[in-house]
This record gives structure tokens, sequence and C-alpha cells, in this order.
């Protein structure tokens, strides 16, 4: 007979690290309804029949966040068999104030203390008999961590759902409901005091804690004149771990995540050469080669191009975070973030956007706070993430003289950071009035993360990302194929009959159509053409395709005779590095390299010289950058921000505000610029 | 005198808690509760928020928040 169990217990007990020595990879994770919250359910490896579900962390079981009200709910209707409340054996005192709490339901509990390991070497013993005698629950050291005390518990589970053992109904629990909540939570505390004492021998000192690794760490950590410097260091190599293409210092040595990433490049590479090839052979019209390899290929490649990336900077930031580092880099940075309504947790995830959006997004779960996290992940889209750089570089080269390159870049950073400010005000102010944000934190102790529980955790949620984001992105990235590739022509003859294919040009196809009657839209923000319109959109699918579209549609300005004319005054070893194989120009290699390696860095000045009848002005050029930095990120990061918002609704009214905001700055930088 | 008024490395006894709503239950939940014994462990870089010791753990704790916990110093 199928048995569901829950594990409660406070954030940082190691609950999810007890979590997944029970299920091993028999996770899943699915929504609570409503709310931002993960809802995790596994089977126990021993027992198929035996199903684990992982509560949020709680401090408590008061109903005021969604953690808690899902937490009580849960535990209080669904009359579960058993729940498992993990304590941290370190700061037992507090976690047995939710241990009152559940037990005060009588629902049948089994009290695991874990980081038993860390109980000793502070020399403080456990009365665990007593313990048990006096709460009427079994009561069990573990270490979940290396695994120990894992079995124990379960046998204790076991014989407790086998005698549907209730917790014994202490006085403390008549008291709920006949005083004031401030005297409630003194009296237990007071109860759990007299337990302490009775139950638990601390050595040192009575009362006192002696500094211990963690006390030391924190004096440089969180210093007054270290801290920051430490943090941008950690940030920085953090950075580098994923990004680097020079990792330590090594020119052309690739970091991690660059390796891993032309790894995945080279196997996808090799099989759309398969695959192309095959379908060659097999006959295969013209639009169904270039659906599956222009349309499915690409847009698949497109994810798993970046996915280690993803994968890297999550697992990283994963390992910091579990570390308990994180939690100090809120603490140094919530000074500055109250300010616009949010708190010092916000920062991570901001500051990963600027790598990458997608992992910035995932990160947002660590907001302990539904508004926060809503705002959090908006403002994650306004972040000047990597694969926007392209786009700034290249205008930035195009339509700025030397002096003012650097000048433009630092403004589009200060933009983008300006603009998160303004909306997280707004937002607070209109949707959230009089809620604030709280910076009640425990800094929990530094531990060093199980690399197993890391990577459990940061593979679960790339591969959950891979499997409800990718339909999506794969969707809309063959929509937009579709529409850059089909016209009317391609359904009546006509373009059979004239150019031998059914596929239109770019110049002519929908998109092209489309992008021709949105166009005007534009023309009070400066770019209201329907090439720059056109580019925004294939932006959706990865923010660099907005330079490769553009040189698409500016095809007059790369022809061949341009190009080959560029590549001419280079010798072969310049032509080498830039991709030529054997350093010798080729016009089949040229459009892709030119576009890749000179146009997406800044490398000509002159280049796309039509662009300037379409984009006229330095502030309209100025406003076109700003709209791509700030309006809807690409398809992932919006799939990404579905699975963290959990509805599509919540998502549409996000990609709403984001757009809106695009629009109001590029309209106002282009006024302003105007003025000058 | 509040928790605000509190130096690094002073302790003090808890009196009244003075906040309300949402921000009162949890700050009772984490264990600051009438008759509790604080630490201040010190003042973030930035001037804010506080680290607190407490029944075994560390807490850190906005000075706005702080200012509403009338305390005793030990």
């Amino acid at each position: 007979m199928p048995i569901t169990i829950a594990l409660a217990g406070n954030p940082n007990s190691g609950k999810t690290t007890v979590f997944n020595a029970l299920t091993g990879s028999r996770q899943h994770v699915g929504n609570w309804p409503g709310v931002t919250v993960d809802k995790k359910e596994g089977q126990y490896r021993k027992d198929k029949n035996l199903t684990i579900l992982d509560l949020p962390g709680t401090y408590s079981l008061s109903p005021y966040s969604a953690e808690e009200i899902i937490t009580r709910t849960y535990i209080v209707e669904e009359k579960s068999a058993c729940i498992i409340d993990v304590l941290d054996g370190t700061s037992l005192e507090r976690n047995l104030y939710l241990a009152l709490q559940i037990m005060e339901t009588q629902v049948p509990t089994v009290l695991a203390v874990n980081m038993m390991d860390e109980v000793a070497a502070r020399g403080d013993v456990i009365d665990f008999a007593r313990l048990e005698a006096e709460l009427g629950v079994a009561v069990v050291p573990i270490e979940a961590r290396n695994n120990k005390g894992l079995d124990v518990l379960m046998e204790a589970v076991y014989r407790t759902i086998e005698q549907k053992r209730k917790p014994k109904h202490l006085e403390i629990y008549s008291l709920a409901g006949k005083v004031d909540e401030d005297t409630l939570a003194d009296r237990r505390y007071a109860y759990i005091q007299s337990l302490m004492e009775t139950c638990v021998k601390k050595t040192g000192v009575q009362g006192v804690r002696s500094e211990s690794v963690s006390d030391k760490l924190d004096k440089v950590l969180t210093h007054r004149f270290f801290a920051l410097p430490v943090f941008a260091l950690v940030m920085y190599m953090l950075f580098a771990m994923t990004f680097s293409e020079n990792f330590l210092f090594i020119p052309g040595l690739p970091s991690p995540g660059i390796a891993l990433a032309a790894l995945v490049e080279t196997v996808w590479g090799g099989l759309t050469d398969v695959v192309s090839v095959f379908l060659e052979n097999a006959g295969a019209s013209d639009w169904a080669y270039s659906l599956v390899v222009d349309g499915v290929l690409e847009g698949i490649g497109a994810i798993f191009g970046f996915l280690p990336l993803i994968l890297v900077l999550y697992l990283l930031m994963s390992f910091l975070e579990d570390s308990g580092y994180m939690a100090r880099v809120a603490f140094v940075m919530d000074r500055i973030f109250r300010r616009f309504g949010l708190s010092g947790r916000s920062f991570i995830p901001l500051l990963m956007g600027f790598g990458c959006s997608v992992p910035a997004i995932m990160a947002t779960r660590t907001l302990d706070s539904e508004k926060d996290r809503r705002i959090t992940t908006l403002l994650c889209g306004f972040m000047p993430c990597g694969a926007k750089l392209p786009i700034f570089i290249m205008f930035v080269s195009v339509f700025f003289a030397e002096g003012n390159k650097t000048l433009v870049l630092f403004f589009l950073y200060a933009l983008s950071l300006s603009v998160s400010i303004v909306v997280s005000l707004i937002i607070n102010r209109i949707a959230y009035r009089g809620q604030v944000s709280n910076f009640l934190m425990e800094l929990p102790q530094y531990r060093l993360p199980k690399l197993r529980s890391v990577w459990i955790h940061g593979y679960e949620k790339v591969k959950g990302f891979v499997q409800k984001a990718g339909t999506v992105i794969l969707a809309a990235t063959i929509l937009i194929w579709v529409l850059s590739n089909f016209n009317v022509q391609s359904f009546t003859g006509q373009n059979r009959l004239e150019r031998g294919t059914v596929l239109s040009e770019m110049d002519n196809s929908f998109l092209a159509s489309v992008g021709k009657t949105v166009a005007p839209v534009f023309k009070p923000t400066g770019f209201g053409a329907w090439r720059p319109t056109v580019g925004i959109a294939t932006g959706w699918i990865a923010k660099e395709m907005v330079v490769v579209t553009l040189a698409q549609l500016y095809s007059e300005d790369v022809s061949e005779a341009y190009l080959e004319q560029y590549f001419a005054s280079m010798d072969a070893d310049a032509l080498a590095e830039l991709g030529f194989s054997d350093g010798i120009y080729s016009p089949d290699e040229a459009f892709d390299i030119y576009t890749e390696a000179v146009l997406m860095e800044g490398g000509d000045e002159h280049a796309l010289s039509t662009i300037h009848a379409d984009i006229p002005t330095k502030q309209a050029a100025l406003a076109y950058m700003a709209f791509n930095l700030l309006c809807m990120p690409c398809f992932a990061a919006v799939g990404a921000m579905k699975r963290e918002l959990k509805s599509w609704r919540r998502t549409a009214s996000a990609v709403g505000i984001q757009m809106a905001t695009a629009y109001i700055v590029a309209l106002l930088i282009n006024l302003i610029g105007s003025l000058f | 005198m509040t928790l605000g008024d509190l130096r690094p490395g002073e302790k003090a006894r808890v009196l009244k808690i003075g906040t309300q709503g949402m921000l009162r239950q949890r700050i009772l939940d984490m264990g600051i509760t009438p008759s509790v014994e604080v630490k201040l462990v010190k003042v973030a870089p930035l001037g804010d928020p506080l680290e607190l010791t407490l029944r075994g753990y560390q807490l850190s704790l906005r000075k706005s928040d702080a200012a509403l916990i009338e305390v005793e110093r030990d």
C-alpha cells in the first residue's frame, strides 16, 4: 500500500541532503498551486511504495509566508503517515521551535538531529533517550552529509507509522489560542530552554559559544574593509571559471564552462553535418532540409550551446550558496538593496544576469519572499548579459567615434542598473504597497558542500529547465524560421517558378512583412524601419542573432565584393586567426567569419553602411541598443521565467512590463538625445 | 534602550518587542522573545544590517527593526 511521508525542517538544516540521500535520483520537481515554490517528491530508494515529499524549509508554522502556509496546510490537512523533522544539531534551540509546532499537530513525527559530526566537534552531548521520553517521539542522530544514521532513521519512521505513534500531548500545546503570540512564543522557547538544560550538555562556559571556524571566517569575509574586495574576487573567479577564454591567465586555455560548451558545439556540429548529408542523399526537398537543418537543429543547437555555461555557472553558485557564503554577501549588500524595495538576497541573481539570465532567474528561488522572487526575476531581463554585448560592440563601432565608445558602453550598463532600480521602486509602490521586504536572515555555519549534493541539485534544475523551457524555445525558434523563410509566394508556387525553391529570401518573407507593418511603431524611438525591427525579433532566439540578422538583411553591404576587399589587406596569419582554414580567404567561409569575428567584435567601423539610412542619428542608435537591452529577453530566459513564476499569466505580465519599459526608455533617449 | 543602541561585542537581555504584524511574528519565531539574551556581533560593512548571536546561532536584523526592540544591557 503506497505511503507518503514528508520532510520538514529549518532552511540550512540539511533537509535537502537527507531528501537526496533517501531518494537518490528518483526525484520529481513540480508546483505547489498558486505560488512560486518548488514541490519536490521522490521515491525512497529502498521501498518503491514509500513516497517522500520535501516540504519547503521554514522556521515556524505561523501562516505568513508561502512556505509556511504550504508546510502548515500539508501537515495539518494531509494527515500524512509520518513527518520527519530534520533539525540542525548545532542550533538545536531554534530548531526545536518548529519541532514543537509540528508535534503540536499530533501527526506522527520523528525528529532527525542532523550534523552530529559538528555537534561532536564542539564537544556537545545530546541525550537522545531523554528527549524521546520527554517528547514522545523517536529522536534519531544522523549525519546526512556522510550518509550516517539514515537506515536507523527509516527504521524509526516505519515503526512510528506501524504504531501510529502520536507525539506526547505536552501542556504547552494547550496554550495555543489561549494566549497572545508573544507569550506563546516565549513559553515555547522557555520550554525548549528547560529541555536543552536537561538533555543537552554543552562544554565550555555555560551559554557562551566559543569561537568556531565560522566565526573566524566571518572576521575576514564580513570585515569592514575586506568584505567587498573578497566578494569581488570570488565573483570574478566564478565568472572566469564559466566564461573565460584565457583561464588562469594562460592564453588560449579555455575555462571549464567554455571547454564544455566547445565540446557540445563540436558534437552538435558533427551531428548536424551527418544529418544534412543524410537529407541531401535522401533527396529531401529544400524546405524540409532547411526546416531540419536551419530550423530544428539550429534551434536545439542554440539551447545546447549555452547549456554547459548555464550548468557550470549554476553549479558554482549552488556551491557558494550551500557553503553559507552567499548569506554573507546578502548581509553585506542589503543596505543598498533595501533602498529600492528589495533585499540583499536579490544581488546574486542580478549579478549572475551579467553573465546569462537563465541561471540568474533560476537563482531567484533562494529569495524568501514571493514579491522579491517575482520582481527580481523580471529585473534579470534588464541585465546586460553576455549575448547582448555583441549588439553594443557592433553599434558602438559603427555609430560612435573613437573617444566615445567606452562612455557609451558605460552608459548602457549604468542604464540597466538605473532602470532596474526605478522599475523595482514603481512595482513595489503599486503592487506591493505596505509590504516590506524583510531581512531577518540566519547566517548559517560555513560548511563544505558535498559535491554530490551540489551536482544533483544543479543537474535537476538544468534538466527541469531543458524539459520545460526546451519545448517553448524550440517552438519559438521554428516559428521564427518559418516566418523568415516563407512568404505568400511560397504557397502560390511563384517562388518555385522564379527561384527554383519554395523558400523566400528573408527580405520578402512573412517576417519582413510583419516587420514593415510594425516598424512605424518605432518611428518615435528613431529606428522606425523594418530591418532593425526584424533584428529585434530574431534577438529573441538569442540576443547575438540581432547582429547576424542585420548582416543578412543589409546583404548589399556584405556582398562578396565587399568581403573580398575587406579581407584583402590581411596576411595569412591574420586570416587564420579570424578562422579561415589554412589562412586562405574563401568566399564560402567569409560571411560567417565576417559576422562572428568582425561585426560582433566591432572590427569594421564602416560596416553595414545602409544602416545609417534606417537609424539616422546617434541617439536613435543608442535608443536601439537600449531597446534590445531592456526588452523581453531571449526565449530561453522567458522559459526560465515561466518556470520560476509558475504561470503563463505572470510571465506575460512580466514580459509586458519589460517591453513597455524598453519602449519608454528608447523613446526618452531618442527625444532627449535630439536636444543636443 | 533598544537593540539598535548596542555596540559590537555587547550583550543584552530583550524586554519588549515593539514591531507589528508579520515581522513581529517572524522575530518571535526566530527566538527573539522577552527575556532572551542576545549579543551584538558586528555591523555590516555598509552600516546596516546587524549581526546578532542568540540561542546558539547567528541572525541578521535591519537597524530599523532593531530600533523597535527594547533591551537591557547585561
